[in-house]
């Protein structure tokens, strides 16, 4: 489990990028129609970073080549990307936003051996 | 051309690829062939001249993350590959492809997707001078930079130079770019901006030589020097021209179409013929209230470009046009540059973020007249999408 921010600090529309530590890639997370989000912030079709997309409801749009995904699956919805990004828990504890970095394998990615500081 | 019981896409890259994409999926059920004279299934080039070159480990054999397509995909798309085959003509009375080895394919609907290939310079044919638009170029070249090379020239500073300087200068070569005008860029960012693309190879550690031309080089087999029209010489190991590309319309010259620095069309792709269209780097569209016509050499044009000839295609006229706002990116020296809209010579720049001078990253927007035409973003990714947005939405000065 990682602190975020402060819920107040993740108005709604805006995103924030977290370095999940070493053995885990990089997480955005969203405030977006009343809700938090977490996915994997690079996205799955180049180097580029989700949390510097176009919110869009429940999508993010890339900002490299516009790839669309939905941020409570983590499927684009169109090309360029083909592959899921992961998505990740989130939680809110006394106004403390949290992320559960997912240990489970997303269909079509490679698997990694579960790193171990991400479930602490 | 709801009819059509063959439809022949000739380029088996981005642009022939989306646009047989475009036709499956607004129902084309017909039989669809894909001809591309590389051996690759289609894949994608931006990396080639960036990640490509700098990555570590064997490329290996397959096209690996370059891949446009996969095999679940290519099931779906249900094409017939004829890959490592040319297109050597067309005749458009008979409905006719003529490929290599004399072999003709009949067909119905015609999609030219055959794309740009480098400009060369009229130098003599050494070993270790080389041009970058596949991924077979990019195999020797990489090759070669991991080989022992320590100096590389790279002639022409447009955005493929520079990002070949670039990915030299991430692998330890001395890297110098030789460019023939004043300052790179000025067509595509005004002199302003170009300028502050330009200090981006000092910054990496390259050296950037302007107002020089090459008069030759130096060798016998292999290149061992640049020769420059001021009468320099450069050592080099390794030399990369990157001049600019030229669209491949040489196999469509006596088909009767018009072809002009690529295939002319209509605003939606559609050539003279309805059963003729063309899209990506190969095409050259109108553009509808002006007198000019437009080709475009982006990626992201290629892509787009698919769908709406196919729709055109299909219906058999111009139902829909291409009007995406122009958009590219390029990576350098750890820079990430985005640019779109329809600059023009004369509109002015504003800095509307971050400062160019202190090096980092910064937002800059062309206006005309107050109208802003087109933005300019290093390292600012998320207020240039901003931009690109309301740019796409704004109305633009007449005639852009
Ligand atoms: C190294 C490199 C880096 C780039 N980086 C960027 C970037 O950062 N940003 C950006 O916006 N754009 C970039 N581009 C440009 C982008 O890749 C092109 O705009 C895009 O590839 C155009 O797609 P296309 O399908 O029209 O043509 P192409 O990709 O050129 O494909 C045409 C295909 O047709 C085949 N062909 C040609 N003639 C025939 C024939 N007679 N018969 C059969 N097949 C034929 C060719 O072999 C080729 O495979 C880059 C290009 C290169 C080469
Ligand atoms: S990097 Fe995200 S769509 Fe290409």
């Amino acid at each position: 489990m990682i602190p975020v921010c402060r819920i107040e600090d993740l108005p709604e529309g805006e995103s924030v990028r977290i370095e999940a530590g070493d053995a885990t890639a990089p997480i955005a997370v969203f405030h977006t129609d009343g809700a938090f989000y977490a996915i994997d912030d690079t996205c799955s079709h180049q180097d580029a970073s989700l949390s510097d997309g176009w919110l869009e409801g429940c999508y993010v749009e890339c900002p490299l080549h516009a790839a669309l995904f939905d941020l409570r699956s983590g499927e684009p919805t169109c090309l360029p990307a083909r592959k899921p990004v992961r998505t990740h828990a989130v939680t809110v504890v006394d106004g403390m936003l949290y992320v559960h970095p997912a240990t489970q394998i997303v269909p079509g990615q490679p698997v990694h051996a579960a790193p171990e500081e991400a479930v602490a | 051309m709801t009819a059509a019981r063959t439809v022949t896409v000739v380029g088996a890259s981005l642009a022939g690829l989306h646009a047989a994409r475009g036709l499956r999926t607004q129902g084309y059920d017909g039989r669809l062939v894909v001809v591309g004279e590389e051996h690759h299934r289609p894949y994608d080039r931006p990396p080639l001249s960036k990640e490509f070159l700098t990555g570590d480990g064997d490329p290996g054999e397959g096209l690996g993350p370059l891949a446009l397509t996969d095999p679940e995909e290519e099931a779906e798309l249900d094409a017939e590959w004829l890959l490592g085959v040319r297109a050597e003509a067309l005749d458009t009375a008979a409905g006719e492809i003529r490929l290599t080895g004399g072999r003709a394919l009949r067909t119905d609907g015609v999609v030219i997707a055959t794309g740009a290939t480098p400009r060369t310079l009229p130098l003599p044919p050494l070993d270790g001078v080389h041009t970058l638009r596949t991924l077979d170029d990019a195999l020797r070249l990489r090759a070669e930079l991991r080989a022992g090379a320590e100096r590389a020239v790279v002639i022409g500073a447009g955005f493929i130079g520079a990002e070949v300087a670039s990915s030299c200068a991430t692998l330890g070569l001395d890297v110098t770019v030789v460019e023939a005008a004043p300052l790179p860029l000025v067509p595509h960012l005004g002199e302003e901006m170009a300028r502050v693309c330009a200090g981006l190879h000092t910054r990496g550690g390259a050296t950037l030589l302007c107002g020089t031309g090459v008069a030759g080089l130096r060798g016998a087999g292999r290149v061992t020097g640049v020769e420059l029209a001021d009468g320099r010489v450069l050592p080099a190991d390794v030399v990369v021209v990157g001049v600019g590309v030229r669209p491949v319309t040489e196999w469509l010259e006596g088909s009767g179409l018009a072809l002009d620095d690529g295939v002319r069309c209509d605003a939606g792709c559609v050539t003279a013929l309805p059963n003729v269209v063309a899209v990506g780097d190969v095409a050259r569209l109108d553009r509808p209230g002006s007198a000019r016509t437009v080709r475009a050499e982006h990626w992201t044009s290629g892509m787009l470009q698919g769908d709406v000839a196919a729709r055109n295609l299909l219906a058999g006229s111009t139902v829909e046009r291409f009007d995406a706002l122009p958009y590219f990116w390029s990576d350098q020296y750890g820079a990430r540059i985005q640019y779109a809209g329809r600059r023009e010579s004369g509109d002015t720049v504003r800095i509307v973020e971050g400062d160019p001078a202190e090096g980092g990253g910064f937002l800059a927007v062309y206006e005309r007249n107050g109208i802003p035409t087109a933005a300019l973003g290093v390292d600012r990714p998320r207020p240039f999408m901003r931009l690109r947005r309301e740019l796409a939405r704004a109305p633009q000065p007449a005639g852009r």
